[in-house]
């Protein structure tokens, strides 16, 4: 079975002017296992793509549907969406003042397991794993007990988000440039959080605009993303095809 | 989607779980107020000459006196001639000797509410029920209970007099103990000081009367809990409390009201004096029944509540978390007289539906290196209005003080408004000043961050609000610190649809 299937998607997003078409029939199917890049150009539609999936508030979905693990996605609250396995890394992650990094996660696990009707986790165990997390992601354990993100660097605030990944185990996890803004040091670590988080089970979809990313986080699978429709696949070599040409090509 | 954007989420009404009515025979007085109304309450009391004379005098300043409107509040006019000044439970009438004489009716109405008046179940640790939301409830708090008028009980009284600590109704204090009373009285709010403050020392009926004598740290926290239960009342409670020198008490304060239609008054004086190195911490979680979404009923809380910190190194904190009340109208100050005095101000005030609130404090700064601090998180949800007023003066005999102000207003929705108005008068060069001011909003990015993570929408505000209010709550006493999320939660069941 296939873990997400995109067929003939269609969304727009609300702007002042009226909604503005933004996915124009966007296919995409990810086998457990897989791991897709999404690249192209600025406003091609790949941050849509991964705000539409994940159920962000601002867009509509006019046409097409989102199938997760056998669940049409579009129908659910992002909470649900989140409940079923579905992950986003964000792009900028938000900044949440006064609620503790450590309280943020406990309430995202225990939501997680109550929707499975599974039991929550023991503090005492969650805590020492989530510290283990942070230490591996070279996160100072004393930024748990601040506010989620609150002062974090952006290289802190993209750890984290990998550290969430690694810690919640999604069966999908959608990356939106997680690699932007990143020095060497930091996307080696974050790279090396989704290489530990790969598994036969479960699949990545990686949005980036960046061939350096995949360097060390290798696709299996590498799509082109233009005027919300994807225009070309291959494997990594069109990564390196595309650092070399541009895009202007294939367009 | 859109159903868990924040736009939408600033519909429906929210559920208040203290608002069901007791039914008890009451003695109440006809509505109407003059000068044989405040007989009949002083006499109803069998109070002492002094004080028969002391609520006439201030009965003739109130008439003289016009009610504030400075405040950023709306409401119609108030008629206090249709209002009852003295409502107390029938079968209190003989006054109990013990909790066993407390009629039984009453007893359940608190048990409902969870306050523990059973010592024994109070040491014991009560289970909180889900209407005791803002109520204390735990073990070793000792409680003093007003209903309507009346104080229908205190507890742990031989405990808390093995210290020397007095803690006792104020109709009680007036007979037990005269002198503190006819001294202290009046003497951190006087008469005169407003409009209702005026009408308070005229018609007040009960409350709680704390002494706690030099040297001595009170053994338990102390907690009064104030119901209003009979239609058409008002409630007029007087609360007194006395640090002796280098002592130590920590005192909460509880309210609610079952929900009715009418508009209900409670104007309360609370008068704190703290005397050289003594130490009062004063937390109030105040949930009286705030009115329906459409701003229908509710009670007006207008409220004076004065500390001084008479003597040396003296310390008032006034830490408040506001949830109920249709209007609140309510400055909690202190007046640092004493040499190296200190003046806090912790407040969480929110407002939802058509709730107004008018609140903050006044740092009056008399003596030398005196030193306040005032923080103020105000959180406006539906279509309400929260305003944070304040005043910090620093008088010329205030050598080297020192006020730090740090005012957050926090909006849930676009349909509510938040205000700061901060007065500032220095007249002492070598003061110290600093105010911080800020303005968020929950924003759809912050909800969908947590639902991202399987959070559902209720729970991500709430959590998202008392990550806010964090500052705020850590200076509240343990049990209430979990009450007062809990209340928040409660309140908020309105705005998260």
């Amino acid at each position: 079975m296939n873990l997400l299937d995109v067929s003939n998607l269609h969304a727009s997003v609300a702007t002042d002017a009226g909604p503005q078409p933004i996915l124009k029939g966007l296919n995409l199917t990810v086998k457990p296992g897989e791991v897709h890049a999404i690249m192209g150009p600025n406003g091609s539609g790949k941050s849509t793509l991964a705000n539409v999936l994940s159920g962000r508030p601002g867009y509509a979905v006019d046409d097409g549907e989102a199938v997760l693990d056998g669940r049409n996605l579009l129908d659910l609250e992002p909470f649900e969406r989140a409940q079923i396995g579905m992950f986003l890394a964000f792009q900028y992650p938000v900044e949440i003042p006064g609620v503790s990094n450590m309280e943020f996660l406990k309430a995202s696990i225990d939501s997680l397991a109550r929707a499975r009707g599974e039991e929550q986790p023991n503090t005492a165990n969650f805590m020492r794993q989530v510290r283990e997390l942070a230490g591996s992601l070279d996160l100072d354990p004393a930024f748990l007990k601040r506010g989620v993100n609150e002062g974090f660097s952006g290289g802190e605030k993209k750890r984290n988000e990998i550290m969430q990944l690694l810690l919640l185990n999604p069966k999908l996890a959608l990356l939106d440039e997680t690699d932007s803004g990143l020095d060497i040091d930091a996307l080696k670590t974050v790279a090396d959080g989704v290489n530990r988080y790969r598994s036969q089970s479960n699949g990545v979809v990686l949005i980036t605009h960046y061939q350096r990313l995949l360097d060390y986080i290798v696709p299996d699978y590498v799509h082109v993303l233009s005027n919300g429709q994807i225009i070309e696949s291959g494997d990594k070599g069109l990564a390196l095809e595309l650092e070399a040409k541009g895009y202007a090509w294939l367009t | 989607m859109s159903k868990s954007s924040v736009d939408d989420l600033v519909e429906a009404g929210s559920e208040y779980h203290a608002g069901f009515v007791t039914d008890v025979e009451s003695e109440t007085l006809p509505p109407g107020l003059d000068e044989s109304v405040v007989r009949y309450i002083s006499d109803r009391k069998g109070e002492p000459q002094w004080l028969t004379d002391w609520r006439l005098e201030a009965f003739a300043k109130w008439q003289d006196m016009r009610e504030p409107n400075w405040a950023h509040v709306h409401y119609p006019p108030i008629n206090f001639q249709d209002i009852s000044y003295y409502s107390a439970p029938k079968s209190q009438t003989d006054g109990p000797r013990s909790l066993d004489e407390v009629d039984p009716e009453l007893l359940r109405t608190y048990e409902k509410l969870g306050i523990p008046l059973h010592e024994q179940a109070a040491l014991a640790g009560v289970v909180p029920d889900p209407a005791a939301v803002g109520t204390p409830a735990g073990a070793n708090v000792a409680v003093d209970v007003v209903f309507d008028s009346v104080s229908i009980a205190t507890t742990f009284k031989e405990t808390l007099a093995e210290a020397g600590v007095i803690f006792c109704p104020i109709s009680e204090a007036v007979h037990s103990h005269p002198e503190l009373v006819e001294k202290y009285l009046g003497s951190v709010i006087p008469q005169r000081d407003n409009y209702y403050a005026a009408l308070n020392s005229a018609v007040f009926s009960d409350g709680s009367f704390v002494y706690i004598p030099k040297g001595v740290r009170c053994p338990m926290e102390l907690s009064t809990y104030f119901r209003i239960n009979e239609r058409n009342t008002g409630q007029f409670e007087r609360t007194l409390i006395i640090a002796d020198e280098g002592s130590h008490v920590s005192y909460l304060e509880g309210c609610t009201a079952p929900m009715r239609d009418e508009n209900q008054l409670h104007a309360a004086v609370v008068e704190l004096v703290a005397m050289g190195d003594a130490e009062i911490k004063y937390s109030t979680v105040q949930n009286w029944y705030p009115g329906d979404e459409n701003g229908k009923g509710g009670i007006y809380n207008f409220v004076t509540k004065r500390g001084l910190c008479a003597g040396p190194r003296a310390k008032i904190s006034w830490t408040q978390v506001e949830t109920g009340s249709a209007i609140t109208w309510k400055y909690p100050s202190v007046v640092l007289r004493g040499d190296d005095s200190v003046g806090e101000f912790y407040s969480v005030a929110l407002t939802n539906n058509r709730q107004q609130a008018d609140t903050g404090t006044k740092m009056i700064h008399m003596g030398k290196n005196t030193k306040s601090t005032i923080v103020s998180k105000g959180i406006s949800a539906g279509g309400s209005e929260n305003c944070y007023r304040g005043l910090v003066r620093i008088s010329p005999t205030a050598q080297n003080a020192r006020n730090f102000t740090q005012c957050d207003s926090l909006l849930i929705g676009d349909q509510c408004g938040a205000h700061t108005f901060p007065y500032i008068e220095n007249k002492n060069n070598s003061a110290t000043i600093e105010h911080e001011a800020s303005t968020s909003k929950v924003s759809d990015d912050q909800l969908f961050a947590c639902q991202q993570r399987g959070i559902e929408t209720e729970q991500a505000v709430s959590m998202i609000v008392n990550g806010f209010c964090k500052e705020v709550f850590r200076e509240l006493p343990m049990e209430f610190a979990v009450e007062a999320g809990k209340l928040l939660e409660v309140s908020l069941e309105g705005a998260v649809g």
